[in-house]
């Protein structure tokens, strides 16, 4: 099914700017070509949020669409008839029933079956705890749950001390809403503290669990350096406290021996969707003042709740960090505040979760493996709105907010940020789909359909921030962030990322990455030139062993070559002219100059070479980038830069000899 | 001499010094006619040397015989002195409080100070209108260099020398003067090259109530337009405003006898508003205690960035006129010494990239604010602390500084320059060692004799050292218009000034050091790859056995 309109206009939202083009509905998403330019963008359509045809006007039926990666589309229809069809059409395939009609059943990057499973395999959660070193003399790894009996949204494989025994397992399970009982999340080797995720215990008013208190007291006994755990209750105490009349609750501190409790005050999903609406509302307002938007950022209240989360995690850093103590996190249910804070807290412990690799490692763990409900909370099928969130925006949010003031901490960018929240939400890659673990095997995810983790690594170079210092992390392994209210900022990259005209029209990271590539090559043409006039050199020494040309330059040969030298010259397969004029760094080195002289044309035509600069950042401009790395790329490495490169030239102009 | 009655106690030894993000030190504080130092007496350990003329206000504290005075700066930074013994203490803040606030201007520091460093170009120099009046003789032959004013007296804010058009002569312009406020007739700011575009400034024209015209006023700026061409008026008061000027002489260029100029009002704060939401603004930034809420309802209620979204956009508008409508365009709002400035000297930065370079922008701050008449002495003699009433501060060329820093993050490629060099002039602004911005006008520097008595700003930048600090590494020149964008998402609170010294700047320094390594690596790659390219091609050149047969 594909349907077609013809001169459709797409309006600037913030400008009165407007391009005609052509609409296309396919099954799996809406794209729209430029006339002019042939422009291409694409919307799948998991990532439509919302669609609202307004009134009809002079010039056409508007058509609104938003977008769940905060863009904002406006189209003007010419016949309304059209206008209607693509309305309901999109309705229609807005939001699918089953997951079966998700556009990761159907997406197919051309890779076989192999591929696709050396794909899912990149991210071992065992290999992970193994890192963490777990198991321990403490720690134990539980097949309690296997078949997930035990919590069906939790993973099968759990851990916890060793001291917990099946009961105390199963008694601790049943007194804790919907069977999330205390688990290892992450374990701080230096201290041997560990950090524990559980969902609020069913306590109600007076009802206490001697399973459950056991459970929390073979966690505090597994950690020799703190005599008490800490228990953060991520959720603002009232919250807390009107549960209780539903017989949920949290921990009496006289029933527990050795526990610490803490309130940190993370309001819940309702709460966040609302404040995140009000930002979006307030910042798509044209013509926006400076007094509007930041009284609009005030009382959305965004900022407020970013800062809570990044408190709540500097809390359960510097509680594993600086007292050696053990921390059991929860919330209600425990995977969505739990999640935030948990993750958090072990990327400010831990540098390996601010590599590339090791934040697919944290997502995987902390929220795909421990139940985040991606399905309901992103709103993948048809369900309750009210189960909509944007909790996992909101980590994103918490971990640029952190790279803003460290930014030689993190390997990745915030190019990286933007794309797992782009493919959260577009449905494209089977890893965020359905809401835990038992539900991603029964719809076979990992036979029927791609990684996204795969995809991101094959593309890390673009994700790479120039800044990373590993020798940084060694010296800062735990980041300490001030949390005072002005570090906060708004992430205008996030929130317009679509929106080119607000953005600075050169940007730091794309300059600095473009440098690092040019340093790239033109390193590769500096081992080919060294190769070169080795070759050259050794040239002029074999024929004047054959003592036919004297080397000295300065004393040029008085008659011309003979026919055998010219035979001899000729035979030389590299002829050094073409290589120095023609060498292929060296053309790539005029193609450089030419991106930077588009770059430099932003000024004047600020909108029209920004799209491209954002295409770029998106995810298409990788090709031509990978393709102006050539064949010399398999030859270098950094162990290579570190050798005299005058060997390796030599080696490389005796192969040359030789052949 | 003068200062040492000021100074009660001149030494005193066991003083602790606390500064925020630094480790404290212990060491001798002494008081100079314009310093306040304070040495560790040990190697390695940096000195403090706070001039008087930095200082804004100061607070005492004593707990027992322990006092602390609080010293707070007109560059924003606020340190703390423990001084043992309560007389020392007293004795040491009044002091302070006498030699800061000095009145006369030939007792400061530029006065006395003698540079370290060998003068290679005298910055007093450096920018004269008449060598910038060279350039635009290239470009154009329809303006001619007036000396109307070279004894300050048809406009005391002038420079002796002003740009205007040539078939004015100077007793037009004497009439024109006694029609605009302070005498301040419209002169040439800025000529664009591409379609031959004027800006003009002026004072506003003194119409009063009973609408008075002048007829040569009228020439004038007709005399700007090209033949059927329209120009613009940018009025940087609101409408209400300017109606409401006339009541005291003012007033506004009426459609009737300025038929070929529309006139746009934008409207630009100034003075009082802006002195108090500086004060506002770096109030909120320096209380820690503040939750999220409270902060950005603070930021909010300063308007701080309210007014650079204004300025920016009415600079903009400017441009807009002179590039994108292709039409001349006149500035001006009462006194044409502030908010015109602002205007004029921005629209400057987005349409030349001449501005855009280290050298280049000091020349624009010399035309169009030194030369041009901003009162810097008025302006600049208080900062966010002080405890006086002010009387005529107000941050206009800190807010023009914050402008620029905004388009730089905007095209952070497009500048020669670094944030540093625009932090380093608003502290000179404030308090400096040089003459450069002493004095409100032409007039008051010359009479002041400046340029023999004092050194200028720009000998010191214009060295290769301090050059080689202040430029921006990722400068590709660019001769493009840079248009920023003035949406309040775009806009960012300027860290490197208001937040300076409440958080550690170290990660930020050191990713900024990564930066630059990144960039020299690739440069000197480059130049290795270039010296290998031509000693190969030396020896083909050298060889003929290698040449194509």
């Amino acid at each position: 099914m594909c349907l077609q309109v013809e001169q459709v206009r797409l309006l600037d939202r913030f400008s009165n700017k407007s391009t005609n083009g052509t609409l296309y509905l396919t099954a799996t998403h809406l794209i729209f070509v430029e006339s002019s330019s042939n422009n291409l963008t694409s919307t799948s359509h998991s990532l439509v949020g919302n669609i609202s045809k307004l009134s009809l006007t002079t010039t056409g039926c508007p058509l609104v669409i938003q977008c769940r990666n905060f863009r904002v589309v406006h189209f003007v229809v010419q016949r309304e008839r059209d206008c209607h069809d693509i309305y309901s059409s999109l309705l229609r395939l807005l939001r699918p029933v089953s997951y079966e009609e998700l556009y990761a059943f159907s997406y197919n990057p051309k890779q076989n079956d192999q591929q696709r499973e050396e794909g899912w395999q990149l991210i071992d959660l065992g290999a992970e705890f193994e890192r963490m070193g777990v198991p321990c003399d403490q720690w134990q790894l539980t097949d309690v749950n296997r078949d997930y009996k035990v919590c069906e949204t939790y993973p099968r494989d759990l851990y916890v001390p060793i001291t917990a025994s099946k009961p105390i397992i199963v008694g601790s399970s049943k007194f804790r809403s919907k069977g999330r009982f205390p688990v290892l999340t992450y374990f701080y080797q230096e201290k041997k503290a560990a950090v524990c995720r559980c969902s609020q215990p069913l306590s109600g008013f007076s009802a206490r669990c001697l399973e459950d208190e056991s459970m929390l007291q073979a966690i505090s006994k597994a950690n020799h350096n703190s005599r008490f755990v800490y228990v953060m209750d991520t959720r603002p105490k009232l919250n807390a406290l009107a549960n209780r009349a539903a017989g949920k609750g949290y921990e009496n501190e006289d029933n527990y021996s050795n526990i610490r409790f803490q309130f940190v005050g993370i309001e819940n999903i309702h709460v966040m969707r609302t404040s995140l609406q009000k930002l979006l509302e307030v910042i798509g307002t044209r013509s926006l003042s400076m007094g509007d938007y930041l009284e609009g950022l005030e009382s959305s209240g965004w900022l407020r709740h970013i800062k809570a989360i990044v408190d709540a995690a500097i809390f359960l850093a510097k509680a594993v960090t600086v007292e050696g103590a053990s921390v059991l996190v929860h919330c209600s249910d425990g995977w969505d505040r739990t999640a935030q804070v948990c993750s958090l807290g072990a990327l400010l412990m831990d540098p390996y979760y601010r590599t590339i690799k090791g934040f697919m490692v944290l997502i995987e763990k902390d929220w795909i493996s421990f139940g985040h409900k991606f399905a309901d909370r992103c709103d993948q099928l048809d369900g309750d709105p009210k189960e909509v969130s944007p909790i996992f925006t909101q980590f994103l949010e918490c971990v640029w907010q952190l790279s803003e003031q460290f930014p030689q901490a993190f390997e990745f960018s915030e190019w990286f940020l933007l794309q797992i929240h782009e493919h959260v939400h577009s449905c494209q890659y089977g890893n965020f789909l359905g809401n835990n673990q038992r539900q991603r095997e029964e719809l076979q995810l990992r036979e029927r359909t791609h990684s996204l983790w795969a995809y991101l690594l094959s593309e890390k170079q673009n994700y790479l921030n120039p800044f990373y210092s590993p020798a940084y992390c060694e010296a800062h392994p735990v980041l300490e962030p001030s949390t005072l209210p002005y570090h906060f900022k708004f992430w205008r990259n996030m929130y317009h990322q679509f929106d080119r005209s607000m953005h600075p029209r050169q940007s730091i990271l794309k300059t600095i990455l473009t440098l690092r590539e040019n340093s790239h090559k033109r390193f590769c043409t500096l081992i080919e030139l060294l190769c070169l006039l080795t070759l050259v050199l050794l040239f002029f020494q074999r024929l004047h062993q054959l003592g036919v040309t004297p080397l000295t330059t300065s004393d040029p040969p008085a008659h011309p070559p003979t026919r055998d030298q010219r035979t001899n010259s000729n035979s030389l397969p590299p002829r050094p002219d073409s290589l120095i004029l023609g060498a292929p760094v060296n053309h790539k080195d005029v193609q450089g100059q030419d991106d930077e002289d588009e770059q430099d044309e932003v000024g004047e035509e600020a909108v029209e070479s920004t799209d491209m600069e954002r295409t770029v950042e998106g995810s298409s401009g990788t090709e031509s980038r990978k393709q102006s790395y050539g064949e010399l790329e398999g030859t270098y490495n950094n162990e290579l830069a570190k050798e005299e490169p005058a060997v390796v030239s030599l080696e490389f102009g005796v192969a040359r000899m030789t052949c | 001499m003068e200062f040492a009655e000021l100074i009660k106690t001149p030494r005193v030894d066991g003083v602790v010094l606390h500064r925020p993000f630094l480790p404290t030190v212990e060491g001798t504080l002494c008081l100079t006619g314009h310093h306040l130092i304070l040495s560790s007496r040990q190697d390695n350990t940096e000195e403090l040397w706070l001039l008087h003329s930095n200082i804004d206000s100061i607070e005492k504290r004593f707990v027992g015989s322990l006092g602390s005075i609080i010293v707070k700066c007109k560059d924003l930074r606020v340190i703390q002195l423990d001084i043992p013994g309560m007389e020392e203490c007293l004795n040491i803040a009044s002091s302070i409080e006498a030699l800061s606030t000095l009145d006369s201007v030939s007792l400061m520091y530029p006065f006395f100070y003698r540079p370290m460093f060998e003068v290679i170009e005298d910055g007093w120099n450096s920018f004269l209108p008449e060598d910038a009046f060279k350039d635009l003789e290239s470009m154009t032959d329809e303006w001619r260099l007036s000396e109307v004013n070279k004894d300050f007296s048809v406009c005391p804010s002038y420079p002796p020398l002003v740009a205007v058009p040539k078939d004015i002569d100077d007793e037009t312009l004497r009439k024109v003067a006694t029609f605009r406020h302070g005498g301040r007739f419209p002169v040439l700011s800025y000529y664009h090259k591409k379609n031959g575009m004027v800006m003009m400034r002026a004072g506003q024209p003194l119409t009063g109530t009973n609408g008075r015209r002048c007829k040569e006023d009228e020439k004038l700026i007709n005399a700007t337009l090209r033949p059927g061409k329209r120009g613009y008026i940018i009025d940087t008061r609101t409408i209400n405003v300017a109606q409401q000027a006339k009541a005291r002489g003012g007033g506004i260029e009426s459609e009737a006898n300025y038929p070929q100029w529309r006139r746009i009002h934008k409207a630009i704060e100034r003075s009082n508003v802006l002195q108090e939401s500086l004060i506002k603004l770096v109030e909120a930034c320096n209380d820690q205690s503040h939750n999220m809420d409270r902060w950005l309802s603070k930021l909010e209620a300063s308007n701080w960035q309210t007014h650079v979204k204004e300025i920016l956009t009415t600079a903009c508008l400017a441009a807009q006129c002179i590039d994108r409508e292709g039409a001349s365009v006149l500035v001006h709002g009462t006194e044409g010494t502030d908010t015109t400035l602002q205007v004029t000297s921005l629209a400057q930065i987005i349409l030349d990239p001449s501005c855009r370079t280290i050298r280049g922008f000091q020349g624009l701050v010399e035309r169009e604010w030194l030369q041009a008449g901003h009162p810097f002495q008025q302006r600049c003699a208080q900062s966010a602390y002080s405890n006086s009433k002010p009387r005529q501060e107000a941050p206009v060329f800190l807010l023009f500084l914050d402008c620029v820093w905004q388009i730089l993050r905007q095209f952070p490629c497009s500048f020669e320059f670094s944030e540093s060099y625009l932090v380093l002039l608003f502290e000179h602004a404030y308090a400096s060692q040089f003459g450069t911005f002493l004095g409100n006008s032409a007039a008051e520097r010359a009479k002041l004799s400046l340029p023999e008595k004092t050194v200028s700003l720009w000998s010191w930048v214009n060295r290769h050292q301090e050059i080689e600090r202040l430029t921006n590494p990722l400068f590709e020149a660019n001769s493009l218009v840079i248009w920023p964008s003035v949406a309040p998402q775009s806009l960012l609170l300027w860290e490197g000034v208001f937040l300076r010294w409440n958080r550690s700047s170290k990660c930020l320094d050191e990713a900024y050091e990564e930066m630059v390594h990144i960039i020299e690596y690739n440069k000197e790659l480059q130049n290795k790859v270039n010296s290998l390219r031509r000693q190969l091609a030396q020896l083909e050149t050298e060889d003929p056995l290698l040449q194509t047969p």
